[in-house]
């Protein structure tokens, strides 16, 4: 779980500008308001995702995708299958 | 009226903002078209001073409107479907290699990287007449479509 954690945060450091966002960030960061990433790169990241875990995101379940542990949520689900 | 007709007159600028001239190509992956800027564009008075060179600004939304909206709306069926639209540039990182004077004519060639949830990407060229490059880009952007 943790190393998914920690793989997910070095894909979303590619997209965050201030680095030091994560310091004031709540337990479980809103990827574009916490996060301060723009919306677009949601699609970037979720490219970036099914990539380094060989799964497909669909365009439904990358719509619910809101916060960080919404990503881990849908790495790990769709691992599972 | 052809593809490319029905393209231009769904786009959402006019004068002295339209920065489109001509599409000469377009399919699923990429677009091409082509700009003459206008000696009397308003930003040529003051940029610069008595040395009239098109902002870099400008190059870049004239880009857009080919690279990104025009693509769009083909990409997305815009122009048949009739379908009310606004457009929200949401990245871009860009490299400036010549300059634009006035009356230059310019060419823009954007390849698709992707189109996902009506969001955009695309890797856009600007040559001149010797198909030198200009600027490059990687931009995207995002369609609001109105339901």
């Amino acid at each position: 779980m943790d190393t998914i954690k920690n793989e997910v945060k070095e894909i979303l450091n590619k997209y965050i500008f201030d680095k030091k966002i994560w310091t004031n960030a709540p337990e479980n960061p809103r990827i574009i308001l916490d996060l301060k990433i723009n919306s677009a790169r949601i699609v970037d990241i979720v490219l970036d995702v099914e990539e380094k875990y060989g799964i497909e995101i669909d365009d439904k379940a990358l719509e619910k995708i809101i916060t960080v542990e919404d990503v881990i949520n849908t790495i790990k689900l769709k691992a599972d299958k | 009226m052809t593809t490319e007709q029905k393209i231009l007159s769904s786009l959402p600028y006019c004068e002295p903002f339209l920065f489109v001239d001509r599409i000469t190509n377009i399919n699923e992956n990429s677009i091409a078209g082509s700009y003459t800027f206008n000696p009397e564009s308003f930003f040529y008075k003051g940029h610069f001073k008595d040395k009239p060179v098109t902002p870099g600004v400008i190059l870049l939304e004239c880009m857009g409107q080919i690279g990104l909206v025009c693509f769009g709306i083909y990409l997305l069926n815009l122009h048949e479907k009739k379908t009310d639209f606004s457009i929200v540039l949401s990245n871009l990182e860009s490299d400036f290699f010549k300059i634009v004077y006035p009356e230059e004519t310019v060419f823009v060639h954007s390849e698709k990287m992707y189109l996902r949830n009506n969001i955009l990407k695309c890797r856009i060229r600007l040559s001149d007449n010797n198909n030198e490059t200009i600027t490059t880009t990687i931009a995207s952007c995002k369609f609001k479509l109105e339901s």
